[in-house]
């Protein structure tokens, strides 16, 4: 039965920060149509200078809980380079697919050596900070509160971003564009910002989900590569563009993990890529997709 | 893209001049390890690798229109043929291995090449990242049959029964073994410049033109799409075996996707939209790439770098460069 747990929340963590990931890479999809690689550079960038940050912060005397606080500040903060990388990006809007993967491919192994130049070779670890929020019990079963909180607030971000792209003017616009980008723009939507401000939220949540997972995993220069592997199994089981398949790719991804690590550790990547191609065969575009043309 | 692979290429006179250009390059090649250092010319031998991969490669990308992201795959099958061949079952007949191992990535070719061709774009794209990913993690975790994360090691092959015992490891690299490289690319660059120029990769050009009208002319867009995959998986694992003889090992890092998108890359780099793009691509990107290593420990960023300029600036690629200079000299 705590094995039952175990796995189950374990499986909802990793889900949870896959989800910011893989809804950073929807969005930025869904409205650019660009399936961007460097997604998990983003995530890798934003483990990286939480670390630092919060190094930094409690050198400068901030409390041991404010690192929370802290980590998805520090995402926020890293955010500000999304709007120069789309700048980059809009140079290969109107060319063939090909290019546009392959700019974000040049971007992966960019970031591959602009993470090596400030941090090193060596993977870095915040230590057992997030132990200082202490465990909730249920029952028998313990589990660290640090990861309830990433958990809460991921489901927050979801549950935000739903709203705000249903119910605002802004994200109205932003659905708009995505469906028919000429006729937005002849309708007066100022496509230039949706594009730069898109690539920017997609940026973040990919900063953020980085820095939220590495009080609990190190980071190292294979993170950016290796995510991107399960970043796409996600929105390939979701359905490319989809924020609701992302929630549930991520929950699939994660518990499938989780279940493969505790009882087979071998399945580990080729579970969630077996569910890629069978969903891929029984439904092309994906759980949540719209059908492929 | 005036000149992509699969139109007739322009006049008698060009034909010509690109004949004498590919036979001096052949000329060259074979006087190379004569002149150059060992070093250099063992640089070669990933060059032609990736040469006849890459021209089967771009069967598919500069042909066809589909963009893999998934064809280390069939490198990656190649190399741990070799491995299992030469190591595991005693097989030294590098022509045995050549053939047994490009007919076994052809055969594991035709399930996920009878999947992904339902697709096209971006779609295809992923669909062939995760089947290499599948094969990946496959040689990465099962360690008793790959060799897990060290792989397999692949022993010196004889070349037409010849064991050249008295050669040390370098010595036969440089010597038999690049000469039988040279034979290869050539006689698979000829066999793939038929292809491309034949009505089938006529039929080919055409899908990548337009799909939708090929098919009203009544061309087998899935069967003509699955062929091309073929025909690429072989290509890719010919340069696969290569590789690993080249380096004795065979490891599952081939298999990787950034691998992948190392092929790409190089293709894109030479010129897609050119039958001679890719072997000029990965020519230049394996000297670049070793140059490079030698210079910073930052070379990823130069080669990301270069690839954003490529991709940004010069996307018809450095067949794209040549030919543009060609023709403002000829009008001289």
């Amino acid at each position: 039965m705590t094995s039952f747990f175990d796995v189950l929340l374990g499986g909802v963590f990793h889900a949870s920060v896959l989800f910011l990931v893989a809804a950073g890479l929807q969005l930025v999809f869904g409205v650019q149509r660009i399936v961007n690689l460097a997604c998990g550079s983003f995530y890798a960038l934003g483990a990286f200078f939480g670390i630092t940050a919060v190094n930094w912060s409690i050198g400068h005397g901030a409390p041991q809980w404010a690192f929370l606080p802290v980590l998805v500040l520090a995402g926020i903060v890293l955010a500000a380079i999304g709007p120069f990388i789309e700048l980059l990006l809009r140079s290969v809007y109107k060319r063939d697919e090909a290019f546009q993967l392959l700019l974000t491919f040049a971007l992966v192994l960019m970031f591959q050596d602009v993470l090596r130049f400030f941090w090193g070779a060596n993977p870095q670890q915040l230590g057992n900070l997030s132990m200082s929020y202490g465990k909730v019990a249920i029952g028998a079963v313990s589990f660290p509160t640090y990861n309830v909180l990433v958990m809460a607030a991921s489901l927050a971000i979801a549950v935000g971003l739903g709203v705000f792209l249903s119910r605002t003017r802004y994200g109205r616009i932003l659905r708009a564009t995505a469906e028919n980008r000429e006729m937005a723009e002849a309708l007066g939507a100022d496509v230039r910002w949706i594009y730069a401000s898109v690539f920017t939220l997609g940026t973040m949540l990919g900063t953020v989900g980085g820095a939220l997972v590495v009080p609990t995993a190190a980071a190292s220069l294979d993170m950016p590569v290796e995510l991107v592997v399960e970043a796409f199994a996600v929105v390939v089981i979701g359905g490319l563009g989809s924020m609701r398949g992302a929630l549930v790719g991520a929950l699939i991804v994660g518990l499938t993990r989780a279940a493969a690590i505790s009882f087979y550790a071998e399945l580990e990547v080729l579970a969630i890529y077996v569910i890629v191609i069978a969903v891929l065969v029984a439904r092309p575009a994906g759980l949540f997709g719209k059908p492929v043309e | 893209m005036s000149t992509a692979p699969g139109r007739p290429e322009p006049g008698t006179q060009g034909r010509a001049s690109l004949l004498a250009f590919v036979a001096v390059a052949i000329v060259v090649l074979a006087a190379f390890p004569h002149v150059a250092a060992p070093y250099y010319v063992t640089l070669v031998l990933p060059a032609f690798a990736y040469a006849i991969a890459l021209l089967g490669f771009n069967l598919l990308f500069g042909t066809t229109g589909l963009l893999s992201f998934g064809h280390a795959l069939f490198v990656a099958i190649g190399a741990y043929g070799a491995a299992v061949l030469s190591s595991r079952l005693g097989v030294k007949s590098l022509e045995l291995i050549l053939v047994a191992s490009s007919v076994a990535a052809a055969v594991a070719a035709l399930p996920v090449a009878l999947l992904s061709v339902r697709y096209v774009r971006i779609f295809f794209g992923i669909l062939t990242l995760a089947f290499g990913m599948l094969f990946h993690s496959f040689l990465f975790k099962f360690y008793d049959l790959t060799g897990g994360d060290t792989g397999i090691r692949v022993l010196r092959p004889t070349i037409l029964g010849m064991d050249f015992k008295e050669l040390d490891k370098t010595a036969f690299l440089v010597g038999p073994f690049y000469y039988a490289c040279l034979l290869l690319a050539v006689v698979l660059g000829v066999v793939m410049w038929r292809i491309v120029h034949s009505p089938f990769g006529l039929h080919l050009a055409a899908i990548r033109e337009n799909p939708i009208k090929a098919e009203y002319l009544g061309v087998r867009v899935r069967r003509f799409r699955l062929l091309a995959f073929l025909i690429s998986a072989f290509y890719c694992a010919i340069g696969g075996v290569i590789l690993a003889i080249n380096t004795g090992q065979a490891d599952p890092e081939l298999a990787y996707w950034t691998h992948s998108g190392e092929l790409v890359f190089m293709t894109v780099l030479g010129g897609f939209a050119s039958f001679f793009g890719p072997v000029v691509g990965a020519f230049t990107f394996i000297f670049l790439k070793s140059e490079l290593m030698g210079l910073t420990q930052y070379w990823r960023f130069c080669l990301g770098a270069t690839l954003a300029v490529i991709v940004i600036v010069f996307p018809r690629g450095l067949m794209g460069l040549a030919k543009d200079a060609w023709r403002t000299v000829a009008k001289r």
